[in-house]
């Protein structure tokens, strides 16, 4: 099997130019889904039956938390592949991705307190799933201030990746707990907040909106890695010989 | 191997000893931050009595980061840590000899000082062995995590701040068992579960940690 | 158009979340692309000196 093009893909230069290549394929689909979902979450999708109107919020609750927990794989994954194969581009995707999938960590928690307000009466809840987020921005916190806080680079980024691992197993540990303290200490007449049981009508702006969200983070990661690999290759040959647009 | 561990071990013992004033620190900010609770809420012993079991381990928790950072600073500034890593002797090894002695220093004297600080906080005397069972459990859990916490954090400023960033949240699901435990064994209530997952916790900490904190510790310290 | 806004007196609620979540997107947006201008900006800055040099 030719693996050039798999080098080539850990090559700086050649990464930058394929990730320009890419971004208008993410960029675009992303862009129409996501209004596309958001039509039919607002206008099309009839009310639901319990919540009422209420419940479009889930057009962008859910797809947020889903990016939250996908990023942070995503994260774990290119860590682990940079801090074993020592491919400096993955740690730049680790590095790029973690503020993203923060932001959308915040977004899920305030969407989903929000959406506690009319549901639940108060603001904040400790529900499994909110608490579960909640904690869940803290690991990306505290990747982030580690990486912010070293300032050797090499050293940034092999740290962040041995602390994102270490966060990745132990994100079902914390599922789990929470989940069972949740269960313990309230009484199960709480209704969820979650997806309502979806008609058809219902169910395909959200999954419009769930591929757009993933859809937006490539790009945006793309962008980002694009400023990465730039910051990284500071000194590098290829650099001087002319940026490509 | 064995021998290396061994030795590791009895040095650590041996400098704590000789140093007892640091290691008592983290032993005096447990029984503070514990008093900080009557304080704020009131001396009513039956209301203390129902949060003493997230009290005793939020202070326990607090303490032992605190304690933690003990583990590997010595060593970074006066170059025992080097020479540990060019040893040749499996890192992880070290490192779990080291994370015991911590535990011996710093965690069971935590876990012998529980039932005293608990009977400030209103709990009855049938509770204690559910107690010391579940900071004991616990101490050791939050040793292995801290260690990592500090491996990472070695030698940067303001590491200690960023050591409580990193470390507690891991430690949460921890606090949900072990609290929990105790909350069950004052009410008079059979323990059983929440300890045997909190068991389950340190075996997998033991475990997984020293690995993580021998690479963390050779990423910090080259 | 008023049904819309209302959203059955929800409405507090629900315009704030996607208010948000545009606020993020498009923060999302203006962050990567500044990052990647400022970055640009930089190497071809260091190229050019390189090159004078």
């Amino acid at each position: 099997m030719n693996w050039t093009w798999f080098h080539k893909l850990a090559s700086p230069p050649h990464a930058y130019r394929i990730a320009a290549g890419l971004l208008p394929w993410f960029a675009w689909p992303a862009g129409a889904l996501i209004l596309f979902g958001l039509y039919g979450g607002l206008v099309l999708a009839p009310a639901d039956y319990q919540q009422g109107d209420a419940f479009r919020i889930v057009y962008v609750h859910a797809p947020s938390a889903w990016l939250s927990m996908m990023v942070y794989a995503t994260m774990a994954v290119a860590a682990g592949i940079g801090l074993v194969w020592r491919i400096k581009l993955a740690h730049a995707v680790a590095a790029a991705s973690a503020p993203v999938g923060a932001s959308f960590t915040f977004l899920a928690l305030a969407t989903g307190a929000i959406w506690g307000k009319p549901m639940w009466g108060t603001w904040w809840v400790w529900d499994a799933r909110l608490t579960s987020e909640l904690i869940l921005l803290f690991l990306y916190a505290g990747i982030m201030a580690l990486r912010a806080s070293i300032d050797d680079r090499d050293r940034a980024d092999r740290a962040a990746a041995v602390l994102a691992l270490v966060g990745v197993v132990n994100l079902p540990i914390i599922h789990y707990s929470v989940y069972w303290w949740n269960t313990l200490h309230q009484p199960a007449t709480l209704t969820k907040i979650g997806k309502p049981s979806m008609a058809a009508d219902m169910l395909w702006p959200l999954l419009a909106m769930l591929l757009g969200f993933t859809l937006f983070y490539g790009a945006i990661l793309l962008v980002r890695l694009r400023a990465e690999i730039l910051r990284r290759e500071r000194d590098a040959a290829w650099l001087t010989t002319g940026l490509a647009r | 191997m064995f021998g290396a561990a061994c030795l590791a071990y009895r040095r650590d013992l041996l400098l704590a000893f000789r140093h007892w004033g640091q290691v008592a620190q983290p032993l005096v900010f447990f029984v503070i931050v514990a008093t900080l609770f009557p304080l704020a809420l009131g001396p009513q012993l039956a209301e203390l009595r129902e949060i003493a079991g997230g009290t005793l381990w939020v202070a326990a928790l607090l303490a032992s980061l605190l304690g933690v950072e003990l583990l590997f600073r010595a060593d970074h500034a006066d170059g025992t840590l080097e020479q540990m890593l060019l040893s040749g002797q499996p890192l992880a090894i070290l490192v779990l000899a080291k994370g015991l002695a911590h535990w011996t220093v710093c965690g069971l004297p935590l876990v012998l000082l529980a039932p005293l600080v608990a009977a400030g906080l209103g709990a009855p005397p049938a509770a204690n062995c559910t107690l010391m069972l579940s900071l004991a459990l616990g101490t050791g859990i939050l040793s292995a995590l801290g260690a990592i916490g500090s491996a990472l954090t070695l030698g940067l400023r303001r590491g200690s701040l960023l050591l409580g960033l990193l470390v507690l949240p891991l430690a949460m699901p921890s606090l949900i068992f072990g609290a929990r435990a105790i909350d069950l064994a004052i009410h008079g209530d059979n323990a059983r579960g929440p300890l045997l997952l909190l068991s389950a916790m340190l075996v997998l900490s033991v475990t997984l940690a020293p690995p993580a904190v021998a690479a963390a510790l050779r990423i910090s310290a080259e | 158009m008023n049904e819309i806004l209302d959203m059955g007196r929800y409405g507090a609620y629900v315009w704030p979340c996607f208010a948000l979540a545009a606020v993020v997107l498009a923060w999302n947006v203006v962050a990567a692309r500044r990052l990647h201008s400022a970055a640009r900006q930089h190497a071809l800055r260091r190229a050019a000196a390189k090159a004078a040099s």
